[in-house]
């Protein structure tokens, strides 16, 4: 996985909060800064793409490993 | 790009209903919309600064029950006095563990992300309510009002 600047654990948590919870930490970051989620809610993996198109933010990854699923996004 | 617009009418009072004007909302707004929900008859429940929402299998056939209640209980069952806390009970417990938001997180997550909230005036008067009731940061206005907003959005809903 590629370098990031923050880190935001979203385990646990369910549709919309790990949406509801990035966008805030992204309105905290410098444009160009990247975010790293971590979520276990299996939606969160077509939401984060959607979220990505609809703001404008880059999604650079997304992938599941070890029963968790990891998004790099680039604050635009 | 122009901002795009969400309007919602939120009319129910219970806790299952209360979900998806907050949800969408709340969603929307992160997702850059422009958001006014406007709170109608039950749906005032939702905007009480203590919350009391509760959720009932009374005349709701489509509602999980567990243990199988739905098999083996007859109807009238569910007309049961304490059913009715017995569920809302239930369906809060499951809600926290499957990491579901509450409903107050997820209004507070609305406002903060500057969703706004009109209270429909007449039902505050009709059901002798009292602004001191309802939480700080809502306007109360009518149906005019709501389509001064509504007639520029790009989504309109009635929940």
């Amino acid at each position: 996985m590629a370098d990031f600047d923050q880190e935001l654990d979203a385990s646990g948590l369910n549709c919309p909060l790990p949406i509801l919870r990035a966008k805030k930490t992204l309105n905290g970051m410098e444009s160009g800064k990247v975010l790293h989620i971590i979520a276990t809610d299996p939606g969160s993996v077509k939401d984060f793409e959607a979220f990505a198109k609809q703001t404008g933010n880059e999604l650079m990854e997304s992938k599941e490993e070890g029963g968790k699923f990891h998004f790099l996004i680039k604050k635009a | 790009m122009e901002q795009k617009k969400l309007a919602i009418i939120a009319t129910k009072g219970s806790l299952d209903w209360a979900y998806p004007p907050f949800i969408l909302g709340s969603t929307a707004a992160a997702l850059g919309y422009e958001v006014e929900i406007f709170f109608t008859f039950y749906g005032l429940q939702l905007l009480k600064k203590k919350l009391d929402l509760k959720v009932t299998p009374l005349g709701n056939p489509g509602m999980p029950m567990p243990l199988g209640m739905d098999k083996w209980f007859p109807v009238l069952g569910t007309t049961l006095p304490g059913m009715e806390a017995v569920m809302t009970m239930m369906m809060k417990k499951k809600m926290a563990d499957k990491g579901v938001a509450s409903i107050e997180e997820l209004r507070e997550l609305s406002l903060e992300a500057d969703v706004r909230f009109i209270a429909c005036q007449m039902t505050v008067d009709l059901f002798d309510m009292d602004q001191s009731q309802f939480i700080d940061g809502i306007e109360y206005a009518g149906a005019a009002r709501f389509f001064e907003f509504a007639g520029e959005a790009d989504i309109c809903m009635y929940i």
